[in-house]
């Protein structure tokens, strides 16, 4: 804190409140209209449409699922055919785990953990807004070649040798395969963007031991994003050139292998699991203790099981092959790693169990939503447990029971504390509350059209129903309890409906939210609701996990920030001392042109392999607008 | 249980009202701290409890006894070929989407995968196991009790998974002796049906695909029908084996399975009941 050098430019240090607020609004705003939209570097601004795209995308999703049900209500139904079917559950799968879960939650973190961390603004910004458009452009192309009825429809796994040319001619499995790389490319951005923020952003004082437990969860997941991503991201560039070069990564008569492509998807598809609970838990835990009003029951037991989970994940894919008639061995390896990860989740929610109990909290809507998750996680854990044993699972494979658990654990583990954390920090993005009413009704609904829906299809899987059939013959049974399932799939996704309307309403006209409505502890709640786009007047001191509840809302504030530009503070990575100051950028058009260039590059190879040639001259050109030197204001530290 | 568990912890009120948050009362949580702890170390022994057990039971379901018979099943979109093997050539054959085994002998299934993945699994019978292209899977099957097992295939292989269907049949090893020696036979019938019959088979193209034994008809693309008739369902257990539901099928098999590779032959009407009539008297 002793050596910051005061010899050049305006610094807050030299200012009063008001002149301070005016200078950095003028330093830090986004410009305005569709040009500053396109320009943004502003971690909230691109944050928030993260979170909005990534919504729209799962009220698709929630759509075509909808349309499913429609068709399995009834058996030998004929509403839905077998390729529209075949498409739609394709594109619900690929939607809600590559466009929904996984993107939502780093939405999440690209708005938060800046401001949880208490710095100015995310690492890398200009590629935080490359990721989003990446991430935009992949999704539109997915949603687009469903609209013309061109969308894939072999699955979200896309299994060789069905998704090679041979068996799926038409470009739908490319279309699908590129989108991952979009996705991928986005993820990994962002991931690199959270890593570094959390290591070399935080607030002075925020020692590891002193990282709110929702930013531990998010580093966690970077991390996992970083080692898991690329298995598929190659896995989907061979097909890609299976399919269009002739290559023969997984053909057998050639020497390839077919269940190489199974044991890549599932070394990043059981992890990618875990990035989407992860972020949940840290959600999870951010709310319960600001409604038990007190710290989360055993920090470092909590933190542990995060990191602990985060590895054990990668230590499990093969649960996903045992029917392919893998050596027993091997097999009975992964049903006894299979069983460690439910001790390291369990520390969880013991820990949260521990931290309510008790404590009288309030009953709102995000303290509902994170009961209802404990409630349902716990069920999907146990339906968990049962299909790591390898006996068990040969039979409940690719059955209905899989689908009630992997939504059980799905939906109740990660989709009910994002719902739970959009009520509790849509005051902080948006500056108003949601309403109360209406989010306990959103709630009861969600959470009983839920196990309405799910429940059941654990008995469905038990009595031989498999997985991914667009109908079933009358005589099998199914067809009341297929009815009291869409009878829940309506209720659950009639429920969703309340909350965008709820989102809507508030959004407009909600009861303005103080600073701090939830009087909770960590930094967001330090500043103004919604953020100003500096988010923090002064750069916040920090001397413990929860700096609101030790200071009294009196935080010590560290000074000496340029203001005249966009200066922020880096801190060491143990021990969060300030170490250097160091300039984020302007906001740019160049992200936006390089994302636009990755684009056409990326559609263009679904075509042709000579995309790859003449689309990477334009992404090298807008790459070096990017980093074409802007002399002292930028480059110098 | 889990609800109760969870209204317990927001009605048990804790003693005296806390205005800061930060100050625990430290007795009460080391007292927290062995009740996770103790809960934590329950949660492992029962996880090991349940992982032992996993194992013994598998150990006990993977035990292999001595095969009677090997069948080799190949899966192809989206139907089931079934060939009896034998040491002697003569006695192997080849039929489609039924499987007849003798009760309680062991019965060794090779799984061989025609086209793309695919998964046997017959419920009553064991668990799946998948049929992937460039590997043979083994399973050894007992049906203990006599009776008729369905089967559905379980990784999803295409348009027309759903309707993948297949037929286990337990019959005595008497009767199953029976049935194996009248399937080792060319089809054998005779007179005006298997005439006309014929000639149908081969004026509408069937024989490009399909082998009817005994006949010129050697196509090896669709099912074997040298004894379609004595099978209980048509279209991989998708329709029930009448002569309606055989015209229906020849008529417009798109209709009924869209998507599957048998194409709408455009069979003319006063044929479609001759081969019908023809296609199930082939007992």
């Amino acid at each position: 804190m002793t050596t910051l050098d005061y010899t050049d430019g305006m610094r807050d240090s030299s200012l009063s409140d008001t002149e301070l607020d005016k200078t950095l609004v003028r330093t830090w705003s986004s410009h305005s209209g569709l040009w500053g939209m396109l320009t943004s570097t502003d971690h909230k601004v691109v944050g928030r449409r993260y979170i909005a795209t990534a919504f729209f995308f799962m009220m698709l999703a929630g759509l075509s699922a909808v349309a499913m049900r429609l068709q399995l209500a009834r058996p030998d139904n004929t509403l839905i055919g077998p390729d529209l079917y075949n498409q739609l559950f394709t594109v619900h799968g690929t939607a809600m785990m590559f466009l929904f879960a996984v993107p939502v939650m780093e939405a999440f973190a690209v708005y938060f953990v800046p401001l949880i961390v208490g710095t100015r603004n995310i690492a890398f910004p200009r590629l935080n807004a490359f990721s989003y458009w990446v991430y935009l452009a992949g999704g539109l192309l997915l949603w687009g070649a469903v609209l013309v009825d061109a969308g894939p429809d072999k699955g979200w796994f896309s299994y060789t040798p069905l998704s090679e040319i041979e068996f799926s001619p038409g470009k739908g499995v490319d279309i699908w395969a590129q989108m991952i790389t979009f996705t991928e490319i986005s993820a990994l951005a962002v991931s690199v963007e959270i890593i570094c923020t959390v290591f070399k952003q935080r607030a002075p004082g925020m020692s590891l031991d002193r990282i709110p437990i929702f930013v531990w969860a998010m580093t966690a997941t970077s991390f996992m994003v970083l080692f898991a991503m690329p298995a598929v991201m190659l896995a989907s560039t061979a097909l890609m050139l299976d399919r269009l070069v002739n290559t023969h990564f997984f053909d057998p008569s050639l020497g390839g292998d077919t269940l190489l492509w199974q044991h890549l998807f599932w070394f990043f598809g059981h992890p990618e699991v875990y990035t989407i609970f992860l972020p949940a838990t840290g959600m999870v835990s951010s709310i319960v203790a600001a409604f038990a009003r007190r710290p989360v029951f055993g920090y470092l037991g909590v933190v542990l099981s995060i990191i602990a989970n985060a590895i054990l994940s990668f230590g499990l894919w093969v649960h996903h092959m045992f029917a392919t008639g893998l050596p027993r061995l091997g097999a009975s390896f992964f049903t006894a790693s299979s069983m460690v990860i439910a001790i390291t989740s369990g520390v969880q929610i013991f820990c949260w169990i521990a931290t309510l109990w008790g404590q009288r909290p309030q009953l709102k809507t995000p303290l509902l939503f994170v009961l209802g998750f404990i409630v349902t996680f716990v069920i999907g854990g146990l339906s968990g447990v049962m299909v790591a044993s390898v006996s068990l699972d040969t039979q409940l494979h690719d059955t209905y029971f899989i689908v009630a658990h992997l939504h059980y654990v799905l939906i109740g583990g990660a989709v009910f504390p994002l719902l739970g954390a959009t009520y509790y920090w849509f005051p902080k993005v948006t500056g108003r509350m949601m309403n109360e009413t209406l989010g306990t009704w959103h709630f009861w609904i969600a959470f009983i059209g839920m196990n309405v829906a799910f429940f059941p299809m654990h008995f469905l899987g038990l009595w031989g129903m498999p997985r991914r059939v667009y109908t079933y013959p009358a005589d099998m049974g199914w067809g009341t309890t297929n009815l009291l399932v869409t009878i829940g799939a309506a209720t659950f996704a009639l429920s969703f409906l309340l909350f965008f309307l709820n989102m809507f309403l508030s959004y407009r006209s909600g009861v303005r939210a103080p600073d701090n409505p939830w009087n909770a502890g960590t930094l967001e709640w330090a500043t103004s609701s919604p953020p100003p786009p500096y988010n923090f007047r002064r750069q916040p001191f920090v001397t413990s996990r929860e700096p609101l509840w030790s200071e009294h809302n009196a935080l010590p504030v560290a000074q000496g920030l340029r203001v005249d530009r966009r200066e922020l503070l880096l801190s060491s990575v143990v021990d969060g001392d300030p170490v250097q100051r160091e300039t984020s950028p302007d906001p740019t058009i160049w992200p936006f042109l390089a994302a636009l260039a990755t684009t056409v590059a990326l559609i263009g190879s679904i075509y042709t392999p000579w995309a790859v040639l003449w689309g990477a001259p334009p992404i090298a050109i807008t790459l070096i607008g990017w980093f074409w030197p802007k002399g002292d204001k930028e480059d110098s530290g | 249980m889990i609800a109760g568990l969870v209204w317990a912890l927001i009605a048990t009120p804790v003693p005296g009202h806390r205005n800061d948050p930060l100050q625990l009362d430290v007795k009460r949580e080391r007292r927290t701290s062995l009740v996770v702890w103790g809960l934590v170390a329950a949660t492992v022994v029962w996880l090991m409890v349940l992982t032992i057990a996993s194992f013994l039971e598998d150990a006990q379901l993977s035990a292999n006894p001595r095969p009677v018979l090997t069948i080799e099943l190949t899966g192809y979109q989206w139907w089931w070929q079934v060939r009896y093997l034998d040491d002697e050539p003569a006695k192997i054959f080849t039929t489609a989407n039924e499987i007849h085994v003798p009760v309680g002998k062991p019965v060794k299934v090779r799984l061989v995968a025609g086209d793309v993945i695919h998964s046997f699994w017959v419920p009553n019978l064991a668990g799946k196991l998948d049929l992937i292209p460039g590997q043979i899977n083994e399973l050894i099957v007992t049906a203990n009790r006599a009776g008729i097992y369905r089967g559905q295939c379980a990784e999803f292989c295409g348009t027309q998974h759903a309707k993948m269907g297949l037929r286990v049949i337990a019959q005595s090893p008497d009767d199953f002796a029976k049935w194996r020696e009248k399937q080792l036979q060319p089809a054998g019938i005779e007179g005006e049906i298997a005439s006309a019959g014929q000639r149908a088979f081969f004026a509408s193209g069937c024989f490009l695909c399909h082998t009817i034994r005994g006949t010129n008809a050697g196509g090896r693309v669709g099912p074997d029908l040298t004894h379609v008739g004595s099978r209980m369902a048509i279209a991989a257990d998708t329709l029930p084996n009448t002569v309606a539901h055989m015209a229906g099928w020849i008529t417009d098999p798109q209709a009924i399975k869209p998507g599957n590779f048998m194409p709408r032959m455009n069979v003319e009407a006063r044929d479609v009941n001759v081969l019908a009539n023809y296609l199930e008297a082939l007992k």
